[in-house]
């Protein structure tokens, strides 16, 4: 794999992740269990669909085949999706919501902090802004993950349970493949040994602080999403996301 | 806006001579347009018609956010989803400080909203009807944000101080979300495909009226139209609120290149103004009334969103109470 393959990859990656769960959390809209909740899960959305239009924008100019963002984000299907399956798990209840986004904050601060160290200037630029809203992410999950976790019995319950049905798609974040390491090498990308150690180390910090049992470190794991291969979950999520787009192909102005 | 139909408790409106020493002197600082604010007395039904009317607009932001949640997983490009999304995130903030603005008139807000999903406490009844296509998206903001900017921006002059601070700030981010969704349906009748520009005018036929409605009955049949209005809570009449909002929605339509679903709105040479035909009250009263095409829907989300998101709220309780009594142990 050459450096500029693994560079459009690496970046449809990024996108989609964001994209994808920042469609989950637009799903909940009207839903929230507060109404201060309801604004912060919108502006999470918010920041997130907003970095993927970043990410795909960069990636549209690399791959130089007409599609632009919009047509990355709404006109690719689920075998060409580069989400982490991580990001696909539905909402179902407020402690799988917050478990998910929980760790995908860790791996994502983590990711953006060395990406603003990135030899690739572009990269690092956006990267530094996304941080900012990384790290208020990350804030805001660490705690919800502390409160369910050490708050009643029901929510540790519940929260204990969110923690082992998401377990086995976190390997994804921070197992590298050859595109991970071909960034890392270029200096694009984060050292995937230092990404892991982070993640973990943080993970099990904040998950003993909630009283919560991490998954085994050997457990096994789900990986497919980098490549395509998804959870059945994908394919309804894009069939709704990209309905117009599908449904009217004619139309070049929204 | 979001307020129709506020029950104020008036049959007739009191004389000087009857009101107490207090209720004369809070009338002349009305009249004289110095703000009431919470601390200062004022009449039980005062307080009591505020409390409905800004809990009834704090609940037309919150259920208002479902038509649009309704399409904001569908979002046709990047640009109009962040757009919408931030829209939505606006509404939120809009309601928290609306309940806010109650809650300085000493009433709850969890309470206020346990009577919403009782079906005791009214929202604007435009959103008990259903969002569409696409299009509905611009037309809400055009015409649903442009009826309650009418009604708001008219509002920010309204007695009650904390009322009035907040119709100030929300009237700007409103007037953004109107801009942005005029533009929408213009972007879809000047470039777009016929099945679009069949959307912006299906949305519009689908709107107009339920826009219409949105300022409420005509004034002549409601006795709270005039307390309200010798309170200075109100400071236009609904049909000169619906007039305006007419009068300077015409163009737009027009200039869009679109029709309205009124075989008689036309423009009066005479009156200055747009004449139009009778709203179908009762449509109206019936969708108030719970019986509108989604009013069963939008509570049913509602409640169970707050019902099933009870234990988390109480985790929340719990957490700083065990952190509070950590932090006092330490």
């Amino acid at each position: 794999m050459t450096q500029a393959e693994a560079l459009k990859e690496y970046l449809l990656r990024l996108a989609d992740s964001d994209m994808i769960l920042g469609q989950r959390l637009c799903e909940l809209c009207g839903k929230a269990p507060a109404l201060e909740e309801e604004m912060a899960l919108m502006n999470v959305a918010l920041d997130l669909v907003g970095q993927a239009r970043n990410w795909y924008e960069y990636a549209a100019e690399l791959i130089d085949d007409g599609r632009d963002a919009d047509k990355l984000a709404f006109r690719r299907d689920a075998h060409d999706y580069r989400n982490l399956l991580l990001t696909e798990q539905p909402n179902e209840d407020y402690a799988v919501t917050m478990g998910r986004q929980f760790f995908f904050d860790v791996y994502h601060y983590f990711t953006l902090k060395s990406l603003t160290e990135s030899s690739d200037e572009r990269i690092a630029g956006i990267a530094a802004k996304a941080l900012k809203e990384a790290t208020y992410h990350l804030r805001r999950s660490s705690e919800w993950v502390k409160r369910l976790g050490d708050g009643t019995e029901e929510s540790h319950r519940r929260m204990q349970e969110a923690i082992d049905i998401l377990w086995r798609f976190t390997g994804e974040l921070i197992t590298p493949d050859d595109t991970d390491r071909v960034m890392a090498e270029a200096g694009i990308g984060p050292d995937p040994d230092q990404l892991a150690k982070d993640w973990r180390g943080m993970v099990n910090e904040v998950l003993t602080q909630a009283t919560l049992t991490p998954g085994a470190e050997d457990a096994w794991m789900y990986m497919g999403g980098k490549h395509g291969e998804h959870t059945e979950h994908l394919g309804f999520i894009l069939a709704e996301m990209q309905f117009l787009q599908r449904a009217y192909p004619d139309a070049t102005t929204w | 806006m979001y307020a129709q139909l506020v029950e104020t408790g008036a049959k007739r409106l009191k004389t000087k001579e009857e009101m107490s020493p207090e209720e004369r002197e809070f009338h002349e600082k009305v009249d004289a347009e110095t703000k009431i604010e919470p601390k200062n007395w004022m009449p039980e039904g005062y307080r009591k018609t505020l409390v409905r009317q800004i809990s009834q607009h704090a609940h037309s932001e919150v259920v208002g956010m479902l038509p649009e949640g309704n399409w904001v997983t569908r979002a046709p490009t990047l640009k109009r989803k962040l757009q919408l999304m931030a829209k939505i995130q606006d509404e939120a903030g809009h309601g928290l400080y609306l309940y806010s603005a109650m809650e300085t008139l000493g009433a709850d807000r969890d309470e206020e909203i346990e009577k919403l999903h009782q079906g005791k406490a009214k929202y604007s009844s435009i959103f008990n009807y259903p969002t569409l296509n696409w299009a509905d998206m611009g037309a809400v903001g055009w015409l649903v944000d442009g009826a309650a900017i009418v009604n708001q921006v008219v509002l920010q002059r309204t007695s009650y101080g904390p009322y009035s601070r907040a119709m100030i700030r929300i009237c700007k981010e409103e007037s953004f979300h109107q801009r942005q969704g005029y533009q929408i349906l213009l972007d879809m009748m000047r470039e777009g495909t016929e099945e679009q520009k069949a959307m912006v005018q299906d949305a519009i036929n689908r709107l107009w009226w339920p826009a219409l409605m949105m300022f409420g009955p005509h004034d002549d049949e409601s006795p709270n139209s005039q307390q309200s209005m010798a309170w200075k809570i109100k400071r236009k009449s609904n049909d000169e609120l619906r007039q305006m909002f007419i009068d300077q929605t015409v163009p737009q339509l027009e200039f869009l290149g679109c029709t309205a679903p009124d075989p008689d709105l036309k423009w009066n040479e005479e009156t200055g103004h747009y004449d139009f035909g009778e709203i179908n009250w009762q449509e109206f009263y019936d969708v108030l009334k719970g019986n509108g095409p989604c009013n069963r829907e939008r509570i049913k989300t509602r409640k169970n969103a707050i019902d099933e998101g009870a234990w988390v709220r109480e985790a929340a309780v719990a957490y700083a109470e065990k952190q509070k009594q950590r932090a006092q142990a330490a």
